[in-house]
């Protein structure tokens, strides 16, 4: 296995706060690790300093063995362009259709001829499941879902190994979610991504982590599959998955007796 | 990593196999795209050609997608494969079943349509507008009746904003545009030998009509596309609604102390861009044509009516008053999306500054037999 993303002693400090001390964590290929944490915990700071939107106070982070900030423009551009970002709203380029949307990151690549990006474009939207005749509507024509739907598209655009998800399924619907989650889950299989995503939904970590990092009092508290993280002693954790919600939503996947 | 590479060959019975090799994905093509692309659609001329894919490393639906549409949207007759490749192909023919709907044709009498939306968006702008002018008159009454429940501080932060803010850049540009407009009169009055009437040139045109104009053109470019831009944001992020929600009038509380604001900061405005704009003159008109300070002040009074002065302030409250109505009604039409806003800016800077010329225009015409020195 190799790595994707590696970090190393990472910290970072908002003013005068320590969001992060000395946080490690490693990201094999092909594996969905989700962040979990309370709100404040900083894991969608984190997730921000993997892709480079942030830079950390202190630490490390290298993407596919390369570190992010090299200085060199044509070489960050080109690390870049392998990894996709779902944000949580969507960040739909609004004055876009669906389908300048989807497209846009291809036309920036300036190589490949409009045939082929129409073409391309309505894969995309049929791999997220929309039907081609949603590629003409403005961000604002559409719902909530579809909006994920065309972000998740944009994303898968320029074919990354590696996929962020912030929060995919906020804001969704149990049935809208638990469809994106299986989306998700496919796409995943289908084109061997590395995942990685933040989440609060106990029902999304269900159905799409194989791992699972609990980030709590500025650091890495715990790792590992769910059934691992479950058996770790620590009042958060509990408080997180042991509750009767957490119980519920986790009841396929677990018997009783492990909690 | 290595590149996509295509490799003819002929095997031993005489057939002829185009063998693919290396990473066909798209970070990978991307640089010598074009000419794999031509390469494939020759070869793929040849119907009888095999195509041997089997030592295709990596494959991604781009390169897929350039195979596919050489292929014609169909598997070639000789295609040997690997059973791994085969949900990538499975994807884009999925894909190619769907139903693509072609853009609907334009209607022959389209532009009457247009012609029709546009009288309709135009009467819907003045309704609306009439509206948003009622519903201030409306507020203004409740502030008479009940002061106490007044958006006191709101008006007072946007005083400051809108007003002591734009001191500043009103005052440089009233003293340069002083300064010009002396230098250039003095020109023209030397050669009639008209020296003292630079004082009348100066007073009756910068009072009367050019420092409100000046102003309200600064204003509406400096506040009043801030007040849209503010409207337009909190009505994205849905604050405008929230204050709805709370029973707080969006009238009363956003757009009534913009309007007060400006209805008190515009006539000191202009009342100070004014009087810089007149001391511009006055220091150019001393270096054109040796007129002392002493002389040009004690003479403005004499040649300059003070009805000018009030006729300068009312039409400072008139502008003030168009200019945040304007800007207003402007920001509340804004939908939740960037382009949105953008164009209702740009709209309420350019109407405002409309609205503001053919305000004046009436001005001219009402106060024509006012403030005219006999």
């Amino acid at each position: 296995m190799t790595a994707v993303i590696e970090i190393e002693n990472l910290s970072t400090r908002f003013g005068e706060t320590w969001v992060h001390r000395d946080l490690n964590l490693v990201i094999e290929k092909g594996e969905v690790m989700a962040l979990v944490g309370g709100s404040g915990s900083g894991k969608t700071t984190l997730l921000r300093q993997m892709i480079g939107l942030l830079s950390p106070t202190q630490g490390r982070i290298r993407l596919f063995g390369e570190p992010l900030f090299t200085g060199n423009p044509e070489q960050e551009r080109n690390l870049r362009r392998r990894f996709g970002m779902l944000f949580q709203y969507g960040a739909l380029y609004s004055s876009f259709t669906v389908f300048q949307n989807i497209a846009f990151p291809l036309r920036e690549l300036g190589v490949v001829d409009e045939d082929l990006i129409h073409d391309l474009v309505m894969l995309k939207l049929s791999m997220v499941e929309l039907l081609p005749r949603h590629a003409w509507l403005m961000p604002s024509e559409l719902s909530g879902g579809m909006i994920k739907r065309v972000a998740l598209a944009r994303a898968l655009s320029m074919e990354p190994e590696l996929l962020l998800l912030d929060e995919p399924t906020a804001g969704l619907d149990p049935d809208r979610s638990e469809s994106f989650v299986r989306l998700i889950s496919s796409l995943h299989q289908q084109l061997g991504l590395t995942v990685v995503l933040v989440t609060h939904d106990l029902d999304t970590l269900a159905g799409l982590a194989t791992r699972v990092a609990v980030l709590a009092e500025q650091r890495i508290l715990a790792l590992g599959t769910i059934d691992e993280i479950m058996k770790v002693d620590h009042p958060f954790i509990r408080n997180f998955f042991c509750c009767d919600r957490a119980q519920r939503a986790l009841q396929g996947r677990i018997s009783v007796e492990n909690l | 990593m290595s590149g996509a590479s295509i490799v003819l060959e002929t095997d031993a019975e005489g057939r002829r196999w185009l063998r693919l090799a290396g990473e066909w994905r798209l970070m990978a093509l991307a640089t010598h795209y074009a000419a794999l692309n031509a390469e494939l659609l020759k070869q793929a001329a040849d119907a009888s050609l095999g195509w041997d894919i089997r030592d295709i490393q990596s494959l991604d639906s781009v390169g897929a997608m350039m195979l596919w549409r050489a292929w014609g949207h169909r598997f070639p007759e000789n295609l040997n494969t690997r059973d791994d490749l085969e949900p990538v192909f499975a994807r884009l023919y999925a894909a190619g079943k769907l139903k693509e709907a072609a853009p609907e044709p334009v209607p022959p009498l389209e532009w009457v349509a247009t012609i029709g939306g546009l009288t309709l968006r135009l009467w819907r702008h003045l309704v609306d507008f009439t509206g948003l002018i009622g519903q201030v008159v409306l507020d203004a009454g409740q502030v008479i009746r009940k002061p106490r429940e007044a958006p006191w501080r709101e008006s007072s932060a946007n005083l400051y904003k809108s007003g002591v803010r734009a001191m500043p850049v009103t005052a440089l540009v009233g003293f340069l545009i002083g300064i010009v407009l002396s230098y250039l009169s003095a020109l023209q009055l030397k050669n009639f030998g008209a020296d003292i009437f630079i004082v009348n040139i100066l007073g009756m045109g910068i009072i009367r009509e050019l420092g409100p104009v000046l102003v309200a053109v600064l204003v509406a470019g400096r506040s009043g596309s801030a007040m849209t831009a503010q409207l337009g944001v909190m009505r994205v992020t849905e604050e405008i609604d929230a204050l709805a929600t709370m029973g707080v009038s969006r009238s009363m509380r956003l757009v009534f102390p913009k309007m007060l604001a400006l209805a008190i900061a515009m006539p000191l405005l202009v009342l100070w861009t004014s009087a810089i704009a007149l001391m511009g003159g006055m220091v150019s008109a001393q270096f054109q044509l040796d007129i002392s300070y002493g002389y040009f002040i004690e003479t403005l009074p004499k040649v300059v009516p003070v009805a000018n002065l009030y006729i300068a302030l009312a039409k400072g409250v008139a502008f003030g008053i168009m200019v945040a109505l304007v800007a207003c009604h402007f920001g509340l039409r804004v939908r939740p999306n960037t382009e949105s806003l953008s164009a209702n800016t740009t709209a309420s800077v350019v109407s405002s500054i409309t609205v503001v010329i053919l305000v004046d225009a009436v001005f001219a015409i009402a106060t024509r037999s006012i403030g005219l020195p006999t």
